[in-house]
């Protein structure tokens, strides 16, 4: 019998697994994904955003706002990259113009610091690039960016070392109550707790239902993604958006933290929750968008594009409520969701605590996480130490983005480490270059089947069923 | 460390480029391959084929490769395995990396660049689906079967026909599995006919031009794909599309020569071929930075790719004894009507051996066309060609003496259609 059980290890759910974590409780997190951060975490925009957007009074301005604020000791303690790279909302018009007033105006009611409006010749004197016909801008020095699913996967590896238990590959199938406990049955057995927290990102409507809470519906929307080379990585290096229309937030074009470009996302409704396919005309649209305010792209230097699905609620706004005694749903956190999770997080925490959960701090609480530091950001005396301990270090298997050996093993042995290539892949971006894999894929495999000693027909690119061989040759 | 001569990859161009440097005189050489052997992409390429020019006989891949691995061991030049070049400067000065020595700084006198190609991803071509396990490369496929001995798929449908391509369809067919078909979207191979006759029409495997894949289907692993008629503008034509069910996609669609190192030397790259601007000596834009191979345009025989780097280590060896030529004197070779590229592009007669074997590529399938050299009016050059193909590289000879008689500052090499 658990003290919590969390469903979902997406931002939302690890964010609050990790909360749960500073307590002396036990938590369980159960994930039907083989890895962390596998559905809607690991496919979007990655902005940490300033607060300007999102309605005054929504849950979505207050945990937006907050969430911001709380980003850069996050990712301090946790070791995760983010840049404070500040963003531009564009006008190329008079109505665009007015548009950002509103936003500058709501974003002060909001709280959000350091906002400005600035002319066209501060625009391009900041940005080359946008394109000629701009206007004005609103420009939000605390817009930031992020790689959200190493953040994930940080909060899930310290909430770990903080004695959170993780059941990955593990699909909830009927939630109950017998009395006072939550009887959770999975694929892989029954589980029991006390409390218990719905973060199931696309499926959180599911779960509600499971526990009877007021009817709410997750209407998925796709967002199609390009990204691009790094040796384009440079042609902006605030992100960019397009005043919002109703559809949402038009397309943005950003660096990443890891020095790339992407352009995206559309936003498409959909009738399924698991379709993460692209479409020609989506990756048109998002191209299309993306040369609306930005000069210089050129699909040449794509070098993969994606879908990621928004879990969108059909009430317009996060759904954090209580919808049995002693449960907390954390849903339809959309964007800003992957910026107001973290502060989402201790909020619902006091939820569970109003509803009786003890909370204790815990005295040995292990605040901060070292992540795996890539041989190739090390400096030249951490290099030469770690090579002279392991020669895996000096041998590089992703020749795009000089990861080692050493790296990937690092990744696989840590905890809640990598099991798969994708999973190699999101920890220390083996794959990730402009070869995609090509020339190091064959060689993850191999180690991966080592490290975990499994026949190299068992490593899978990610969950159940995407097998890589299928046998051996004759 | 400082060297005379570092080579960067120790593939057939890194191979023949060191060989012929040691002949030339020059004997601290290192080579500094990325694998666990030498041989590079041969040593996957174990259909036979290669050396029909150099050695006039049927060889396989590691076969081929192997006769060169001899000869540098027969020489005694130096290498390292296991070893990535992780920066190489202007100035010659190069940042390796390997378990055994851990990070290797050396000052080359010369370097010559063989560091071959890559493929052309899946990401390159932005096709639209989802994305499961079962999309390969050829090559990527063809490393898994033939150095692992694991098949990466049972039913196969392979997109462009490039000569790895199609090995692969041999390949997996041999090995037991259903290529069902492979698509090209243009409406002639970028392989070689040979491949074509022997990979696909040997075992009826249907290839289908001006088509390509529109769609990967299946959430975990590949189920199918759709694939689509093209018009003239490489557009899919609406209501020709076509489901193919299959586990596996392999992609032959194109190789990139792999400039990373290259753009950090600031050497200048061709856009055309996506490799450095060479002279007569294989010499880049960058003083004593010379390139052979793959690296500079991809070739599809390994025969010209050893006649360029003999060239190169010829040239990186006259460099290094201070018997080169480095003034004005010469003049640039340019693509003509009908050509894609020339390589060199760039001619000092005075550097010159005995003669220059000019690669070139041409932009389309003609027939029955002159293949014509001109110096300004001047004819220097005519030979016909019955069909020309891209897929098919071009080479014409020049000999020393022509060469040194050019007045104009530019050699053109063009088709002209046969007067009838």
């Amino acid at each position: 019998m658990y003290d919590v059980a969390v469903i979902g290890a997406g931002i939302v759910g690890t964010s609050i697994a990790r909360e749960l974590s500073r307590y002396d409780l036990s938590v369980v997190v159960i994930e039907k994904s083989s890895d962390i951060a596998n559905g809607s975490t690991k496919a979007n925009s990655g902005i940490v955003h300033a607060g300007y957007d999102a309605k005054e009074g929504t849950l979505k301005a207050k945990f937006n706002v907050l969430g911001s604020e709380m980003y850069e000791g996050i990712c301090k303690e946790l070791d995760v990259p983010y840049k404070r790279n500040g963003s531009l909302v564009l006008a190329f018009n008079d109505d665009d113009l007015r548009h950002i007033e509103i936003l500058y105006k709501r974003g002060l009611t909001n709280g959000v610091r350091e906002l400005e409006i600035i002319d066209k010749n501060k625009v391009l004197s900041l940005e080359p690039n946008i394109q000629d016909d701009v206007v004005g801008a609103l420009y939000a020095k605390t817009g930031a960016i992020v790689s959200p699913f190493e953040l994930a996967i940080a909060l899930a590896e310290n909430a770990n070392q903080n004695g959170v238990e993780f059941m990955l590959s593990t699909e909830v199938i009927k939630v109950y109550k017998e009395k006072d406990v939550f009887i959770i049955e999975t694929s892989k057995g029954v589980v029991q707790s006390r409390y218990l927290v719905n973060a199931a990102g696309l499926f959180a409507d599911d779960i509600n239902d499971m526990l009877g809470g007021e009817r709410f519906r997750i209407i998925p929307r796709r967002g199609e993604y390009c990204l691009f080379d790094k040796a384009v990585g440079g042609i902006v290096t605030r992100t960019i958006f397009q005043t919002p229309t109703n559809k949402g937030k038009g397309i943005l074009v950003s660096p990443t933290v890891h020095g790339n470009l992407f352009v995206g996302p559309n936003a498409v409704e959909m009738d399924r929750k698991d379709d993460v396919s692209t479409t020609k005309e989506g990756l048109d649209e998002v191209l299309r968008g993306g040369s609306r305010s930005v000069k210089g792209l050129n699909p040449r230097d794509i070098i993969t594009s994606f879908t990621g699905i928004r879990a969108t609620p059909d009430t317009g706004d996060f759904v954090i409520n209580i919808p049995t005694k002693n449960a907390v749903n954390a849903a339809g956190i959309e964007s800003p969701g992957l910026t107001a999770s973290v502060a989402i997080a201790p909020y619902v925490v006091s939820l569970l605590e109003e509803q009786g959960l003890r909370l204790i701090k815990k005295e040995n609480f292990i605040a901060t996480r070292q992540n795996t530091k890539l041989f190739i950001n090390m400096s030249e005396d951490e290099k030469k130490e770690v090579l002279s301990k392991n020669p895996m270090y000096g041998r590089i298997i992703c020749r795009c983005e000089h990861i080692t050996e050493g790296d990937i093993v690092s990744a696989i042995r840590r905890p809640l480490g990598a099991r798969s290539v994708d999973g190699v892949k999101r920890r220390v971006r083996a794959g990730m270059g402009r070869c995609q894999g090509g020339f190091c894929m064959p060689r993850v495999v191999e180690i991966l089947a080592r490290e975990l000693n499994i026949p190299l027909t068992e490593v899978k690119k990610s969950d159940e069923g995407s097998f890589i061989l299928t046998g051996k040759t004759k | 460390m400082k060297r005379d001569l570092v080579i960067i990859g120790g593939g057939p161009a890194g191979l023949a480029a060191a060989i012929e440097a040691k002949k030339n005189g020059i004997d601290d050489i290192l080579i500094l391959e990325r694998d666990k052997r030498l041989g590079g992409i041969l040593q996957q390429c174990i259909h036979n084929g290669f050396g029909l020019h150099i050695f006039k006989e049927q060889l396989t891949g590691p076969e081929y490769a192997q006769r060169f691995i001899d000869e540098v061991e027969r020489l005694g030049i130096e290498y390292k395995l296991d070893t990535m070049v992780l920066h190489l400067s202007e100035n010659k000065h190069i940042t390796a990396l390997n378990p055994k020595d851990g990070i290797i700084e050396i000052d080359a006198k010369a370097v010559i660049l063989a560091m071959g190609c890559r493929e052309r991803t899946r990401g390159a071509l932005n096709i639209p689906g989802s994305r499961p396990a079962g999309v390969f490369t050829a090559g990527a496929a063809q490393r898994f079967v033939n150095m692992e001995g694991y098949m990466v798929g049972k039913k196969v449908v392979i997109l462009g026909s490039g000569d790895i391509g199609l090995i692969m369809a041999r390949r997996m067919t041999l090995e037991g599995a259903e290529v069902k078909m492979v698509v090209e979207l243009m409406p002639y191979s970028n392989g070689l006919k040979r491949n074509i006759v022997q990979c696909l029409e040997d075992f009826d495997i249907p290839l289908l031009f001006n088509h390509t894949v529109i769609k990967i289907h299946g959430r975990e692993r590949v189920e199918g794909v759709t694939i689509a008629a093209v018009d003239e503008n490489r557009r899919p034509i609406e209501g020709t599309e076509q489901y193919v069910e299959c586990d596996t996609l392999l992609l032959s669609v194109g190789l990139i020569p792999e400039n990373e190192l290259s753009r950090e030397a600031n050497i200048k790259i061709n856009p055309v071929t996506s490799g450095a601007y060479v002279n007569e000596l294989m010499e880049t834009s960058v003083d004593g930075i010379f390139a052979c191979g793959n690296v500079v345009h991809v070739h599809d025989l390994v025969d010209y790719v050893t006649e360029e780097s003999y060239l190169a280590g010829y040239g990186a060896a006259k460099y290094i004894k201070g018997e080169y030529f480095k003034d004005e004197t010469g003049f640039n070779t340019k693509a003509g009507f009908g050509i894609r590229y020339v390589v060199p592009n760039r001619i000092n007669p005075k550097n010159v051996k005995d003669r220059v074997n000019f690669y070139m590529r041409v932009n389309d399938v003609y027939h029955n066309v002159d293949l014509v050299v001109k110096d300004g009016d001047r004819i220097v050059y005519k030979a016909r060609r019955n069909h020309v193909s891209p897929g098919e590289m071009e080479n014409v000879k020049l000999s020393k003496e022509v060469l040194e008689k050019v007045e104009g500052s530019e050699l053109v090499f063009a088709l002209e259609e046969v007067a009838k």
